[in-house]
């Protein structure tokens, strides 16, 4: 198919044709995206304008072609890849910060605009957005909003849905409207809450405002070494029994400090074999108080090595070593799966030596970087997506993570969505019923069969056979264009 | 032309690369396409395309490698677009040697791409017939020298006569030529007192034409500073334009020629005024890594060249003392980051501590000094259009931080900024940080 398709013409009388894209070898960019699964899009459309938004809407409608709203493309559900030869509507034109009212400490921002970039907007007048995923200089509010993104700092702040107050949105017949508003109360249903993690299968998000708060008088961001990874679990159930609440608690294991000791230099302990990265923040009183807690903890449990960033650069040397250490697998393997499961906190220290013995049984390596204050696990499972053989076993690997998640009493994604990743698994936490009920809130805003199809439920197929046969057709497949 | 097909790295297609020069798959698999580079690339902040981006030139490069497409018009143009602005290495966290990838997949389309008769002339002529040769090119430069001095250009413009000359839709980009070119014959300019290190001078193509007073400036610096310097003369161009457009094998020859001309005597460092040609040298053990007469002298070079800033920064010198304020206002400088050295030789303190040396000089940042301003050598002339945007882009972020001057560190930069201010009606002026701390410099002797 490398004739322009009756759709694309149309689309090409709204949006310029440069960002208009349809030759297959153009598509090729647009298969994956921070996740390992792929699919060929139907076309891709890069709007500038509301208005031309709705339009595309229209088009893709009178066609009967499915959208998939698309921003930076980090996600690592699967959530911005394109199934059913659906128009991928990439949001990364509307990138401007289009008003910031200091007072009331609202922000109203366009969906491209990069999470990292809306900070540093909003810095000159000390203030902050919360949400802070480990991608956040990339991704942007727009998928933050369409996954219900997290982040280090969420643990005491809460989740984007804590932060959005409203959004501009255009619905699939092409209406735009707002849910919710600039206001910290609306009166009626919360549509706005049903919208965020919504994962792109009810609208498409063209604006949001977005709840601002001052930044904090006093950081202390700590470091401290363990030998092994069961200690460094307990030293974290500890520190969430004792009621403190910090701004974050990270972990980093052994392998995974392989990866960001040559590519930010923090200066770990060699023989660490995981690394706590503890931020307590608020008034300076309060932070001393709790700094001291968070050492004596990590004391008790036999902390091998202690210290605190001197300075902002090596407070940032530190955060970049957990936040990018993501893409620093790149230099352990070509591939990594990461399972964003959730446990109780309490479980980490079981959990974690479960998930060591599993990479040990599949003689598959996992490198292990946590929100473990949350519980929130991010095991990535290191592969080589050109061997078959490895794709499987990372597959196998995933799942049995995410039902030792469940087993002691998870959940199955903290904050990446389930998109096409998870999708398999969700009979292992909700009935039949659960599922039906759910799958009736996408007509009842005449959304079916046009935003994002294919994501969040299980097919049939998933249902009575493996949940990831499916994934492992995409990846091994030959795709040849 | 080597058509041997490779297997490729998987699956059982044979990739698509073929010929002697391939990019490396075990360096573009370390890309795991995080989209962490997003945001450091200057075609992607303009065009907001996955494909004017380093993870979707690389998805592409993977693409070809494994088979699943050839290479076509259009994946060349996402390949022509990117700058090698190096911003994206920088950046990534896996590691990524990008500017390696890129430089070797131009390459590869040079050997297996098959492109226009006129773009394929123009190459040929440029990188083949004019670069590699000094005279040929003080000759071309003496002619367009004569031109602007003649009043013929203006009467050419005046007249619009220059549309009828072959390449004359270019002829709006000629920089304005110096008035002495500098001349590499083997002079030494001695320092007055102790000498405290001998090195030997780079002039290059284009800076030694169109900045010659600014290679001079480097002397006089250098001489202030206890170096003795050498500007050898069967010097040539570096390559570096060739290298960065895929022409490996002339540029494998401008290297040997240079490696020849710089290893004749001994000195402690090989200096460099122009940044892109300062990392081209350092990365010379990469281009002869299969020359076995040549890997080893490459790799002497390589280790022996030395940015200016840097070599001045790392030297220690002397501290300025003439000010550059006027009726007792400071100077106000801003610093753009050339792509090759705050991102190719990650460079990025020491022109900033020159500056900030220089009395009179009230140094501020601009919004965005470590995005390309557009030039990127050749790119200017072959993507006009795209070139065009990012100097504009450039220009505002340089007018609103309200500096009088923006200093930088590669003649293309200097150029390209310049030209951009001026379609701008702006009147900031573009300086060499070497020639304003050399003006410190006389303006101090001048007071004595």
């Amino acid at each position: 198919m490398s004739e322009k398709s009756a759709l694309v013409h149309d689309l090409e009388q709204v949006v310029e044709p440069t960002h208009v894209v349809w030759r297959p070898e153009d598509l090729l960019v647009y298969e994956y995206d921070g996740s390992i699964d792929r699919n060929n899009p139907g076309a891709v459309v890069v709007p500038s304008s509301v208005e031309q938004i709705s339009e595309i809407i229209k088009i893709a409608r009178k066609h009967n072609a499915p959208v998939v709203p698309r921003g930076a493309g980090t996600g690592l559900s699967g959530g911005a890849i394109s199934m059913e030869g659906a128009v991928v509507l990439a949001l990364t034109r509307l990138n401007k910060v289009l008003e910031i009212d200091k007072e009331n400490r609202v922000a109203i921002v366009e969906p491209g605009v990069v999470n990292l970039e809306l900070g540093q907007a909003v810095a000159p007048y000390g203030l902050q957005y919360v949400p802070d995923p480990s991608s956040q200089s990339a991704c942007t509010i727009g998928g933050n909003v369409g996954e219900n993104a997290g982040g280090p700092h969420c643990l005491a702040y809460g989740v984007t849905t804590n932060h959005v107050l409203g959004m501009e949105v255009v619905l699939a017949d092409g209406t735009v409207t707002w849910l919710g508003g600039d206001a910290r109360e609306v009166p009626g249903y919360d549509l706005r809450g049903v919208f965020i993690g919504s994962e792109g299968t009810l609208a498409v998000v063209t604006k949001v405002a977005v709840r601002l708060v001052p930044q904090p008088e006093a950081i202390r961001t700590m470091v401290a070494a363990f030998s092994s990874v069961e200690a460094a679990s307990e030293t974290v159930a500890d520190i969430v029994a004792s009621g403190v609440i910090p701004g974050a608690v990270e972990m980093i294991d052994r392998l995974c400090i392989e990866a960001v000791e040559p590519a930010f230099h923090p200066g770990y302990p060699e023989d660490a074999q995981a690394i706590l990265l503890v931020e307590v923040d608020g008034l300076r009183e309060t932070v001393a108080e709790q700094a001291e807690l968070v050492e004596e903890l990590c004391r008790k449990h036999g902390t091998t090595d202690w210290r605190t960033a001197e300075d902002e650069e090596e407070r940032e040397t530190l955060w970049a070593s957990r936040k990018k250490a993501l893409g620093a697998l790149g230099r352990l393997a070509p591939n990594y799966y990461l399972i964003d499961g959730v446990i109780p906190p309490t479980r980490l220290p079981e959990t974690m030596s479960k998930i060591n013995a599993l990479s040990d049984e599949l003689e598959i390596p996992i490198a292990n970087v946590l929100h473990a204050g949350d519980g929130n696990l991010h095991p990535c499972i290191l592969f080589d997506s050109r061997q078959p053989e490895q794709v499987e076993k990372a597959l196998i690997a995933g799942g049995r993570i995410l039902e030792m998640c469940v087993e002691v009493g998870g959940a199955l994604s903290g904050e990446h969505g389930i998109g096409l990743e998870k999708q398999g698994y969700l009979p292992l936490v909700f009935t039949d019923e659960d599922l039906e009920a759910m799958a009736r809130l996408k007509p009842a805003f005449g959304a079916a069969g046009m935003f994002n199809p294919g994501k969040i439920f299980p097919t049939d197929e998933q249902r009575e056979g493996i949940p990831h046969a499916a994934i492992m057709q995409r990846l091994t497949s030959d795709m040849v264009i | 032309m080597a058509t041997d097909s490779r297997q490729a790295s998987s699956g059982t297609r044979p990739s698509n690369f073929r010929g002697p020069d391939v990019p490396a798959p075990e360096d573009m698999y370390k890309c795991v396409h995080c989209g962490f580079c997003l945001q450091s690339c200057p075609t992607y902040l303009e065009t907001g395309l996955e494909a004017e981006s380093p993870r979707g030139r690389i998805a592409l490069m993977k693409a070809v490698e494994e088979g699943r497409t050839e290479i076509t018009p259009a994946i060349v143009g996402h390949w022509d677009k990117c700058l090698q602005c190096r911003a994206c290495e920088v950046v990534c966290p896996s590691g990524v040697p990008y500017g390696r990838l890129m430089e070797a997949t131009r390459a590869n389309v040079e050997t297996v791409f098959k492109r226009g008769f006129k773009q394929r002339r123009a190459r040929n002529m440029g990188f083949n017939g004019v670069l590699p040769n000094t005279k040929r090119l003080n000759r071309i430069g003496g002619m367009f020298r004569f031109y602007q001095n003649s009043g013929l250009q203006t009467v050419a413009r005046k007249t619009r006569a220059v549309r009828l000359a072959p390449g004359g839709s270019l002829e709006k980009f000629l920089p304005r030529l110096s008035d002495n070119f500098f001349i590499a014959s083997g002079q030494i300019i001695r320092p007055e007192g102790e000498v405290r290190a001998r090195v030997a001078l780079l002039g290059g193509c284009v800076m030694r034409l169109t900045h010659a007073p600014t290679l001079d400036a480097v002397t006089r610096v250098l001489a202030r500073n206890g170096v003795e310097v050498y500007v050898p003369e069967t010097q040539g161009c570096c390559g570096a334009l060739n290298a960065h457009s895929g022409e490996r094998e002339s540029a494998r020859d401008m290297a040997r020629k240079n490696i020849d001309a710089f290893l004749e005597v001994e000195t402690d460092a090989i200096i460099v005024a122009a940044a892109g040609c300062g990392s081209t040298m350092k990365e010379y053990d990469d281009l002869l890594a299969n020359d076995p007469e040549y890997a080893e002298k490459a790799a002497d070079v390589a280790e022996r060249t030395r940015d200016i800033h840097e070599f001045l920064a790392e030297l220690g010198f002397e501290a300025p003392t003439g000010s550059l304020a006027t009726k007792g206002k400071d100077l106000k400088v801003t610093y753009q980051d050339s792509c090759h050295l705050g991102h190719a030789q990650q460079i990025t303190a020491p022109p900033r501590q020159l500056l900030n040396s220089i009395p009179g000089v009230e140094f501020v940042e601009m919004e965005e000094s470590l995005i390309c301003c557009g030039s990127a050598g050749t790119y200017s002339l072959i993507e006009q259009e795209m070139s065009q945007r990012l100097g504009r882009r450039k220009s505002n972020n340089i007018v609103a931080s309200g500096a009088a001057v923006v200093a930088t560190a590669n003649p293309g930069c200097v150029i390209q900024m310049e030209q951009a201010l001026e379609r701008a009606g702006e009147g900031t002026q573009v300086r060499y940080v070497i020639d304003l701390l050399d003006e410190s410099y006389q303006i101090a002797d001048d007071t004595n």
